[in-house]
């Protein structure tokens, strides 16, 4: 079991306020990842939770039991660094065993819980050398070995994976999913990638300045985005936003009139929208069309294409001056300069206030 | 010198190649490393050829123009002269506790500067250091005057208000003194150089092993101990290399004696050369004392030598 509460948790350096007031609830064998731009606090975050850092104010709760004050070792949780801060003159074998030589476990105990990890991570063979002699994607797994021999409650990743090349982290993402579902544990994994986040979580926490901009599945993040950071965070290449004013109101659905030259109906229920507040429209580059007929066209200029093979991302400016990115066909590249017909898929357009907050949630629900 | 014939160089006809060679011999690069290497010969191996050479004759100054070749009897005479055994134990004694107390006392005032935070920080470092910039004879005659004299010294002092008699320090414990004197002026070396290498200790590996259970003491012992262990082998050499030639603080403090108390190998030669005017003796003295450190040197780069090469 491992169920961890946080209650209105900040957190200061020298006064400045790093962490802003955060609630959040983490269900027994979640994978939480916290996800934001550097600076965001996600970092913070998770060492307040480990106990390396004070807590300012709030309350950490784990199975019902105040952990707030108490020290690290107390908490009964394991953390992986991102350097992996393995020991650099003990062997692995001792690095594994270290904590529980520490807490002067029994000798076989030990001996048969580091054989464990040893065989969960495949590092048998590894056991006698020292950190300087593995590769980066072996030492990580040290790193994770010596939080699994202590079979924590909740396991506690910090950036695990951006010390090691590309063709790596995409294995080392898989494994860690793997051994999600092995261990049956709780996990919290801070991350700046979205694609770790997408690909790994259970329940994504965006942070952002602080604060918890949005807590969901990785689907709901990316079909219902809270707010426009949200919406521009997850998701490649990034949302464009087009800005625009309600052009009519009713009863099911409401006008917009997009400055760069069209005007859609989107179903949305009106909701406290007046007759010309200003708007921002948000669409996704796979959900806009290359096309001369459809509900809503919109005439662009190209900008430079990414040619991909599968797919090309078109960058392109409207006529109002607005960035917009569209996902076509490998096969198709425009010139600069090309004039293009853009039409938008209704269904998939996300509508903001003025102060960038999604309005008429949700506009569409994937199952 | 010889650059003449190089395997790596580029097979080229007979006459381009010693044109090449010629060039070589008269170029720039054996005229530009020519100064130090006069420089090397000038003031290393005419010395020392010369220290050979007295080392053979008989070479007293109060005995010019008798400077007969007399073989290995200088060295005879150093090695059976009643300084010579206590001079050696002394030396030894001296190097080793002062390596002992600017090791063991470096680390735990570094680990204590490094784990604590207060106000002046910054100053306490600056004033730990400093005795490192003192001038060993100052030093010497600031601990003779101020702090060991029996009559108007702080220790005596203290010992006085205490009710106790006054001790004589240079006098009753002369090798004693000396070591607390050498160790005041070694000891800045050894927690500068620890205090560095203790700041790049990994963060993240302190932590991890917070995580882990470990205490301050644990910490200590498992992750600093052995994060210490090159630079301590640093602080070893280079204060062997520097404490084996220890002499201004014996000549302002004690002269070496009473007797041959606080006399080292150092002291012994200058006693032969300058104060019995024996040249050739000292310099038979001289050159066992070139082979001690050599011995030194060798034992050290054995023991430690692993240590510094060894990467992690």
């Amino acid at each position: 079991m491992a169920e961890l509460k946080i209650r209105n948790l900040t957190k200061g350096f020298d006064g400045l306020e790093i962490i802003k007031g955060i609630d959040l609830d983490i269900r027994d064998r979640e994978f939480v990842v916290f996800v934001g731009p550097s600076g965001c606090g996600k970092s913070t975050l998770l060492r307040l939770i480990a106990g390396l850092e004070d807590v300012s104010g709030g309350q950490i709760e784990l199975d019902g039991r105040d952990i707030t004050d108490l020290p690290p070792a107390a908490r009964d949780l394991a953390m992986v660094f991102q350097t992996y801060a393995l020991y650099p003159h003990m062997s692995v074998r001792r690095n594994l065993s270290f904590a529980l030589e520490l807490a002067r476990a029994d000798k076989q105990e030990i001996a048969r819980k580091v054989e464990d990890a040893a065989r969960i991570l495949e590092l048998g063979p590894l056991l006698e050398r020292k950190p300087r002699q593995l590769s980066g994607g072996q030492r990580q797994r040290v790193a994770i070995g010596r939080a699994i021999v202590r079979n924590p409650r909740i396991f506690l990743f910090d950036e695990p994976l951006s010390n090691l090349d590309a063709a790596l982290r995409v294995q080392m993402r898989l494994e860690l999913a793997r051994l999600h579902q092995e261990l049956k544990a709780t996990m919290i994994y801070v991350t700046h990638d979205q694609v770790e986040a997408m690909t790994l979580a259970d329940k994504v926490v965006v942070l952002n300045g602080g604060r918890i901009e949005q807590v969901g599945s990785p689907m709901t993040l990316y079909h219902s985005p809270a707010n426009m950071f949200v919406a521009a965070f997850i998701g490649t290449p990034r949302m464009g936003f087009l800005k625009g004013r309600v052009g009519a109101v009713n009863a099911d659905g409401c006008a917009v009139e997009v400055d760069a030259g069209c005007r859609l109906v989107l179903p949305l229920g009106g909701a406290a929208l007046a007759v010309g507040d200003p708007v921002t429209l948000g669409i996704r580059p796979e959900h806009l069309n290359r096309s001369e007929t459809g509900p809503c066209l919109m005439e662009v200029t190209a900008d430079v294409s990414e040619r991909l093979g599968s797919d090309t991302y078109c960058h392109v400016r409207t006529d109002s001056g607005e960035p917009l990115t569209v996902r076509i066909r490998g096969d198709f590249s425009p010139r600069y300069g090309e004039r293009l017909r853009l039409s938008l898929d209704v269904d998939h357009c996300h509508l903001f206030d003025r102060d960038g907050q999604a309005i008429g949630q949700p506009l569409q629900q994937v199952a | 010198m010889n650059t003449t014939t190089l395997p790596t160089a580029p097979r080229t006809t007979a006459p381009a190649a010693r044109a090449a060679r010629a060039m070589r011999r008269l170029g720039p690069g054996w005229f530009l490393v020519s100064p130090s290497v006069a420089l090397l010969l000038l003031w290393m191996l005419v010395p020392l050829a010369m220290t050979v050479y007295f080392s053979t004759i008989r070479y007293n100054l109060l005995y010019p123009g008798d400077n007969d070749f007399v073989g290995f009897e200088n060295f005879y005479y150093f090695l059976t002269d009643a300084g010579f055994v206590p001079g050696m134990l002394n030396t030894l004694l001296l190097v080793g506790s002062v390596l002992l107390i600017s090791v063991v006392l470096g680390v735990l005032i570094a680990a204590l500067l490094e784990a604590a935070e207060f106000p002046g920080r910054g100053l306490v470092r600056v004033l730990l250091i400093s005795p490192f910039f003192i001038m060993p004879t100052v030093s010497a005659l600031i601990w003779k005057n101020l702090l060991f004299h029996p009559v108007s010294g702080i220790l005596a002092a203290l010992w006085k208000f205490f009710g106790a008699r006054p001790i004589d320090w240079l006098a009753e414990y002369p090798l004693l003194s000396v070591i607390i004197i050498v160790s005041w002026q070694w000891l800045p070396f050894a927690i500068l150089i620890l205090m560095t290498a203790m700041q790049s200790l990994d963060q993240e590996q302190k932590e991890a092993a917070r995580l882990d259970g470990a205490g301050p003491l644990a910490i200590f012992w498992h992750l600093t101990l052995p994060h210490l262990a090159r630079p301590i082998a640093v602080v070893v050499m280079i204060e062997t290399i520097f404490l084996l030639s220890v002499f201004a603080e014996i000549f302002t403090t004690t002269s070496g004696g009473p007797g041959y108390a606080s006399t080292n190998l150092a002291y012994l030669i200058y006693n032969q050369a300058l104060l019995q005017f024996d040249v050739g003796m000292a310099s038979a003295g001289g050159l066992i004392a070139v082979v001690i450190a050599n011995i030194a040197a060798i034992v050290l780069v054995r023991m430690l030598g692993k240590n510094l090469t060894e990467k992690y």
